[in-house]
C-alpha cells in the first residue's frame, strides 16, 4: 500500500492526469445505470434537440439522449475493449515466450499457426468468423482478442528472441534453470516495456477495430450503445460543422491518450532510467 | 534458410486458401441466393447452382480449384465470368501503389519523430508529438478521412475529394488524385510506428553499453543514433512491416470512404456474394505480400543482431 | 395558400397531369392558374446538347454483371437502363409510351399480344434490330436454365414467337391487360442475337449512349450513341457513372463538384446541404414502401384481430417523422402508392390508436402479446430503427415487440420469407396487378405474408384481363381495402426518392417509378 503511494508520489504530472482520467472512465463504466438520467436506448424526446436543459449534450438521431448513451458507450466500449485486449496479451504473449524459450519444433509449430492465421486480413477473417458465429459480446470479444493475438506473439517472440541471447539468459540455462523459470524470472520482465508500450496501442486498435466492423455491419449490435458507431451514425454531420460526433470520438481520444501516458510513466520506470535530465 | 521459408511460405498459402475455401462455404447461402436477393425463387437458384457447378460437393470443387491454381490459372469470376487474374491486376497495382505512397510518407517520418521523442523524452516536444499521433489515432479512419476532406477538401479544396483513378492518368495526376486517402493512412499508421520507435530506443538506454558510453561524456544525439538506434532495430523493423502489411490488406474502409478501386473493396464484395474464386484469389495474394514481407522484417532483424547473425 | 400547397405536392408527388388536375380541383384552385404551375413546373425549355453528366450512386458492387438478368441494384439498373431498351417505356408521367416498339394490338380476352417494331433501329455494333433479337432477348430470362431475376415476371407467357422480321407475338397463359408494362421492366433489355441466343453480358444495346469501359463496381464510361433514334433524348455527349456507397463521400463529391448528380441523399442532413448554393434537392414520392410482413398461417398473425392490433399499434407519423425524416408518406397496409393509376384515395387512412389495438387484442381472446420482429438495415435503410420506435409504440398498447437484429449479409436468403414477421423492402411496381401478384396472389413464391384470400385471387384474375378502366379501378380499390382490413403486411411508410442535383443540372418532371428519373437520369436530362 505505502508502495504505490511512494510511486505515486514521484509519478509525473502527466501521468497522475492519466491515472485520473482512466479512474473517472471506469466510475462511470460501473455506475451507468446511477448516473444517467435515462435508459440506455429509451426514446425520451425529438431527434436531436438541441443541447441545453432536459438534455444535456442534446438527443440522437431517434431522440434518445445522447449523455446517456455517451455514458452507457463508455460502459460497452471500455469494457469490451480492455478485456479483449487482456486476453489477446494473455494468449499472445504466453505462446510468444514459450515460443522463444522452448525453441526448436514448438517455436516452429506456433510459427506456423501464426502466420497462417496472419496471413488472413484480420478485417476479411473477422468478418467470416462473425457472419458464421454471429454477433454476440463474448464471441466478438474471443474473436478478436485471438486475431489480436497474433500481433502480440509477434512482437512477444522478437523482443524475447533478443533477451534469450543475451549471457544471463545463457548464465541461467547453464545453471540448470528450468524453461519455465527462465521465462518468468528472465525474459518476462526483461520484455516487458515494449509490450506494455503495445498494449497501450493495441487496446485502441481493438474498439477501433469494432467500430471499422460496425462500419461494415456488424460489431456491436444496436440498441448497445459503443463509441465507434456512434461516431459512424452522426459523421455526416461533421461536414456541416456539426460537433455532436466529435464528442464520442473525443472520448475515445482522451482515453487513449491516458492510457498510453500512464503507459509511458511505466515504460519510462521499468526502463531503469533514473536521471531526468 | 531463404528457400526454406519460401517453401514453408508455400505451405502457408495452401493452408489458408483452405481455411479460406471452408470459411465461404460455413457462410449461410451460396453466390446464386447472394446475386439474386430478393428476386430469387428456388428454380432460378437451382439453374444458377448447375450452370456453375455449386451443386458439386466442396472438395471437389476446391481439388478443381487447386488444380487450376497449380497450373497458375486463377479461374473466372463466377458472378460475373471475368478474368480473376485480369479483374485482380489493375486492382492490387492501386493497392500497391497506395500503400506505397503512405509508407514513402510515414516511415521516415514516423522513425524521425521516434527518434527525436527518444532524444527529448519528456520534453515539451515529446509529449506534444504524443499527444498528437495518439488523439490522430483513436479516431476511427473513417472519421480521419471525413475530417480531411472537409479541411482540405471542402473548405481549401486542394485534393479531390475522391480518388477518382483509371488507366489513362499519368503518374503524377495518380499521386496527386490518391493524396488524401495516403493522409489518412499516414495518420491511420504514424503513430504505432513511432511509439515502438521510441519505447525501443528508451528500453535501451539504461543499458550498461549505453550508460558508459554516456559516462565517455558521447553527445546525446549521437549515444541515440550510433549506440541505441542500431539495437533497437529489430522491434522497430518488426512493427514497421505489421503496418507495411496493413498498408497493403487493411485499407478496405479507406478504399469505401475515398471510393478508391483497390483490392480490399473487391474482396468484400466477393465474400458478401459468396464469389469464392475471387475470394481465394485475393486473399492469396494478400497472404503472400505479407508471407514476403514478414520473411523479409525476419532476414533484416537478423542481420541487425550480430548475436543472430552467428549464433552460438 | 392552396397554391403553395398545390406547388408542394407537385415537387413531392409524382402526379400524372390528370391527377394533378384533380387535385388541384380538390383544392380549389382554378383550372388556368392550376394548368400554368404544372407547366412551369414542367420546365419546357429546350435542352441544351453536350457535356459530360457525372453521376454517383450509392449502390454498385464488383460482383456486378452486364447481365440484364441479373441487375440487382440501383447502379445496374441506371446504366442498363441508359444502354439497353425495352418494347415500351413508363415515360415521367407513369403512362406507358413505346419504345422498340411502335405500337400493339391485343386480342379482346388479353391473351394474344402482338407488338410491332420500330424500324431501322441499330445496335451500337451496327446490327439492324428485328423480332428475332427480341424472342432471344425474352428467352434470355425464360425456360428451365433461366438463372434471371426477370424469370418470376415472365412466367406468364405461354409462348412467345416472331412473325417476320417487325412482329413479335406473346400468347399469354391466361389475359393480362397490363402485359405492355411487364415488357417495359428493365431486366428485359433488348440485346443482339446471334444463333438464336443473345450474348447477356455484352453490353451491347440500342440505347442513347454505348458503354465504352465498364468497371464493374468502380465506374462505366458512356458515349453518345450518334444513331439514336429518340431526337429529344441523349443531350449529354458523354457520361461516367460512378459507385459511391459511403453517403457522406457521395455527399461531398456533389458539394465540391467531382459529380453533378447523386441518388440517396443522406436524409438527417439534406436539410443542410440543401443549404449549398450549387445543390438542389429533387424528391418523388414513388412505389418504393417498407414494409412489416407477417406469416398469416403462423400463429399469433393467423387470427386478424391480432393482425389488426399490431397495425393500429404503430405510429406511422411518427415513423415518416424520424425514419424518412419528412421524406415520405405514411402507408395504409396495403402496396399501391400515390402515383400508381388506381391508387384508393378514398381508404380512410389507418390511425395509431393503442385504443383499438387493446380491443382487438381483447377481440382475439389475448390480454398481452409478446411477438418478434426481425430486422436488419439490409431490409430498408434505418429498418432497425424503425422496428425499435415499433416496438415504443406497440408497448402502449400491452404489445410486447422484440426487436431481433439479424446479420444484414445473408438477409434475403435466411431471414425474408423464413422468419414470421420481418421487416421488407419494394421498390413497387408500375402496375397494381403486377405487385399484388407478385406478394400477394396465393402461393407465389414471394406471397411473404402467406397470403391467401379466395375473393383477393378472384377479383385479381378478372382485373388483370378486364380491359374497362372504370371496372378495373372499383376491383383495384377493393382489393386495397381487402389487404388493408385484413392482409398480413403492416406498411408504415411510403419512402421518397430523393437526389441531390447540381444546379446545372435540368430535367423535366421527374419520373416516379423508380429512382433517378425511371433510371432514365442519363438519357433524359440535360445541362442548363
Amino acid at each position: 500500500m505505502g508502495n504505490i503511494r511512494k510511486h505515486l508520489k514521484s509519478a509525473p504530472p502527466t501521468a497522475i492526469f492519466g491515472l485520473v482520467v482512466i479512474a473517472v472512465y471506469v466510475f462511470v463504466a460501473f455506475f451507468a445505470p446511477v448516473l444517467t438520467p435515462y435508459g440506455e436506448s429509451e426514446i425520451v424526446g425529438a431527434e436531436y434537440e438541441p443541447w441545453g436543459e432536459g438534455f444535456v449534450l442534446g438527443t440522437d438521431n431517434l431522440g434518445r439522449d445522447m449523455l446517456t448513451r455517451l455514458i452507457y458507450g463508455a460502459r460497452n466500449t471500455v469494457g469490451i475493449a480492455f478485456a479483449t485486449t487482456c486476453l489477446a496479451f494473455l494468449i499472445g504473449g504466453a505462446f510468444g515466450l514459450l515460443a522463444t524459450a522452448m525453441g526448436g519444433w514448438v517455436d516452429q509449430i506456433l510459427g506456423r499457426i501464426v502466420d497462417v492465421l496472419m496471413a488472413i486480413p484480420t478485417l476479411i477473417f473477422a468478418l467470416l468468423i462473425l457472419t458464421i458465429l454471429g454477433t454476440a459480446i463474448p464471441v466478438l470479444i474471443i474473436v478478436i482478442a485471438v486475431l489480436d493475438s497474433t500481433r502480440v506473439f509477434r512482437l512477444a517472440r522478437a523482443v524475447s528472441m533478443n533477451i534469450v541471447v543475451l549471457d544471463f539468459v545463457e548464465a541461467a540455462r547453464l545453471r540448470g534453470e528450468g524453461t519455465g523459470w527462465i521465462i518468468l524470472r528472465e525474459v518476462l520482465p526483461n520484455s516487458m516495456p515494449p509490450l506494455v508500450a503495445e498494449f497501450g496501442l493495441r487496446f485502441c486498435f481493438v474498439f477501433l477495430f469494432i467500430s471499422s466492423l460496425s462500419f461494415l455491419g456488424l460489431g456491436l449490435q444496436p440498441p448497445t450503445a459503443d463509441w465507434g458507431s456512434m461516431v459512424r451514425d452522426n459523421a455526416t454531420l461533421i461536414t456541416y460543422g456539426d460537433i455532436t460526433p466529435l464528442l464520442p470520438a473525443g472520448a475515445i481520444a482522451l482515453l487513449t491518450v491516458a492510457v498510453n501516458f500512464v503507459v509511458d510513466w511505466f515504460l519510462h520506470k521499468t526502463s531503469g532510467l533514473r536521471d531526468e535530465h | 534458410m531463404v528457400a526454406q521459408r519460401l517453401a514453408l511460405g508455400l505451405l502457408t498459402l495452401f493452408v489458408v486458401s483452405l481455411i479460406i475455401f471452408l470459411g465461404v462455404e460455413l457462410l449461410p447461402g451460396d453466390l446464386a441466393e447472394a446475386i439474386l436477393g430478393q428476386s430469387a425463387t428456388p428454380e432460378t437458384v437451382a439453374a444458377f447452382r448447375r450452370e456453375l457447378g455449386l451443386d458439386l460437393p466442396p472438395h471437389t470443387r476446391y481439388i478443381e480449384w487447386l488444380g487450376g491454381m497449380v497450373q497458375g490459372d486463377f479461374g473466372v469470376s463466377l458472378a460475373n465470368n471475368r478474368e480473376i487474374s485480369e479483374l485482380i491486376g489493375v486492382r492490387f497495382k492501386n493497392t500497391l501503389f497506395l500503400a506505397a505512397i503512405a509508407a514513402i510518407i510515414s516511415v521516415p517520418l514516423a522513425v524521425t519523430l521516434g527518434v527525436l521523442a527518444a532524444l527529448y523524452r519528456n520534453s515539451l516536444f515529446d509529449r506534444a508529438i504524443n499527444i498528437v499521433t495518439l488523439s490522430s489515432i483513436s479516431f476511427p479512419e473513417f472519421f480521419v478521412a471525413y475530417i480531411l476532406i472537409l479541411v482540405l477538401s471542402i473548405n481549401a479544396n486542394i485534393f479531390p475529394s475522391i480518388s477518382n483513378v483509371s488507366s489513362d492518368i499519368g503518374f503524377w495526376e495518380h499521386v496527386y488524385r490518391v493524396m488524401l486517402p495516403a493522409l489518412t493512412l499516414t495518420l491511420v499508421v504514424v503513430a504505432h510506428m513511432m511509439r515502438m520507435t521510441r519505447a525501443a530506443i528508451i528500453n535501451l538506454l539504461a543499458s550498461p553499453y549505453i550508460e558508459m558510453a554516456m559516462l565517455k561524456g558521447i553527445s546525446r544525439s549521437r549515444i541515440i543514433t550510433h549506440h541505441a538506434l542500431p539495437n533497437a532495430l529489430a522491434p522497430i523493423i518488426n512493427v514497421i512491416v505489421i503496418n507495411l502489411a496493413y498498408l497493403v490488406v487493411g485499407v478496405v474502409i479507406v478504399e469505401v470512404v475515398f471510393v478508391y478501386p483497390g483490392l480490399g473493396q473487391l474482396f468484400v464484395d466477393s465474400v458478401i456474394k459468396r464469389d469464392i474464386p475471387v475470394v481465394q484469389a485475393s486473399c492469396l495474394i494478400f497472404a503472400a505480400t505479407y508471407i514476403l514481407l514478414n520473411l523479409t522484417a525476419d532476414v533484416l532483424s537478423i542481420l541487425s543482431n550480430p548475436r543472430l547473425m552467428h549464433p552460438k | 395558400m392552396s397554391t403553395n400547397k398545390l406547388k408542394k405536392i407537385l415537387q413531392t408527388e409524382g402526379l400524372t397531369r390528370r391527377d394533378f388536375m384533380v387535385r388541384a380541383t380538390a383544392l380549389g384552385v382554378a383550372a388556368a392558374p392550376a394548368s400554368a404551375l404544372w407547366s412551369s413546373s414542367a420546365k419546357a425549355a429546350t435542352p441544351n446538347k453536350g457535356g459530360t453528366l457525372r453521376l454517383a450512386i450509392g449502390h454498385g458492387s464488383t460482383t456486378d454483371s452486364l447481365d440484364p438478368g441479373t441487375f440487382e441494384n440501383l447502379y445496374m439498373q441506371v446504366v442498363g437502363s441508359t444502354a439497353y431498351n425495352q418494347l415500351t417505356e413508363v415515360d415521367n408521367n407513369g403512362d406507358l409510351v413505346a419504345d422498340l416498339a411502335e405500337s400493339w394490338d391485343v386480342t379482346d380476352d388479353a391473351v394474344v399480344w402482338t407488338f410491332n417494331l420500330r424500324k431501322d433501329v441499330e445496335f451500337h455494333n451496327g446490327k439492324t434490330m428485328d423480332a428475332d433479337d427480341v424472342v432471344a432477348s425474352f428467352q434470355h430470362h425464360m425456360g428451365e436454365d433461366s438463372k434471371s431475376a426477370a424469370k418470376a415476371i415472365l412466367d406468364p407467357i405461354d409462348g412467345i414467337k416472331a412473325d417476320g422480321k417487325d412482329k413479335v407475338v406473346f400468347t399469354l397463359k391466361s389475359g393480362n391487360a397490363d402485359f405492355p408494362f411487364i415488357v417495359s421492366d428493365y431486366h428485359v433489355a433488348i440485346l443482339p442475337a446471334k444463333d438464336g441466343a443473345i450474348d447477356a453480358t455484352s453490353g451491347i444495346g440500342t440505347g442513347g449512349y454505348s458503354i465504352e469501359n465498364y468497371e464493374p463496381g468502380v465506374r462505366t464510361a458512356l458515349k453518345r450513341n450518334p444513331s439514336y433514334w429518340k431526337q429529344d433524348r441523349a443531350h449529354f455527349d458523354a457520361a461516367e457513372v460512378l459507385a459511391i456507397i459511403d453517403v457522406a463521400a457521395r455527399t461531398n463529391a456533389l458539394t465540391t463538384g467531382e459529380i453533378d448528380a447523386m441518388d440517396r441523399v443522406d436524409l438527417k442532413t439534406a436539410h443542410l446541404l440543401a443549404r449549398d448554393k450549387n445543390v438542389s434537392i429533387e424528391e418523388v414520392s414513388g412505389t418504393q414502401h417498407y414494409t412489416f410482413a407477417m406469416h398469416t398461417d403462423v400463429a399469433p398473425f393467423d387470427n386478424n384481430d391480432v393482425r389488426l392490433a399490431l397495425k393500429f399499434g404503430i405510429d406511422r407519423d411518427a415513423l415518416v417523422k424520424t425514419i424518412l425524416r419528412g421524406h415520405g408518406v405514411v402507408g395504409n397496409d396495403h402496396p399501391i402508392g400515390r402515383s400508381n393509376r388506381f391508387h384508393a384515395d378514398d381508404l380512410p387512412q389507418r390511425p395509431y390508436d393503442p385504443e383499438q389495438a387493446k380491443f382487438h387484442l381483447k377481440k382475439a381472446g389475448l390480454d398481452s402479446l409478446k411477438v418478434d420482429l426481425s430486422a436488419a438495415d439490409a431490409a430498408f435503410p434505418g429498418a432497425v430503427d424503425a422496428a425499435v420506435l415499433y416496438k415504443e409504440h406497440a408497448a402502449k398498447a400491452g404489445i410486447d415487440i422484440n426487436v431481433v437484429r439479424e446479420p444484414n449479409d445473408g438477409y434475403w436468403s435466411n431471414v425474408w420469407l423464413k422468419k414470421p414477421w420481418s421487416a421488407v423492402y419494394w421498390g413497387g411496381r408500375p402496375t397494381e396487378d403486377w405487385m399484388f401478384s407478385t406478394a400477394y396472389a396465393e402461393g407465389v413464391p414471394w406471397n411473404d405474408t402467406h397470403f391467401s384470400h379466395a375473393r383477393f385471387n378472384e377479383i385479381l384474375v378478372t382485373a388483370r384481363s378486364e380491359l374497362d378502366d372504370a371496372k378495373r379501378r372499383e376491383m383495384y380499390f377493393e382489393m386495397q381495402k381487402i389487404l388493408s382490413d385484413e392482409g398480413g403486411v403492416i406498411i408504415p411508410m411510403f419512402a421518397n426518392y430523393v437526389m441531390g442535383l447540381s444546379k446545372k443540372v435540368q430535367h423535366d418532371k421527374l419520373g416516379a417509378n423508380w429512382s433517378m428519373d425511371g433510371f432514365k437520369c442519363i438519357e433524359r436530362w440535360w445541362f442548363g
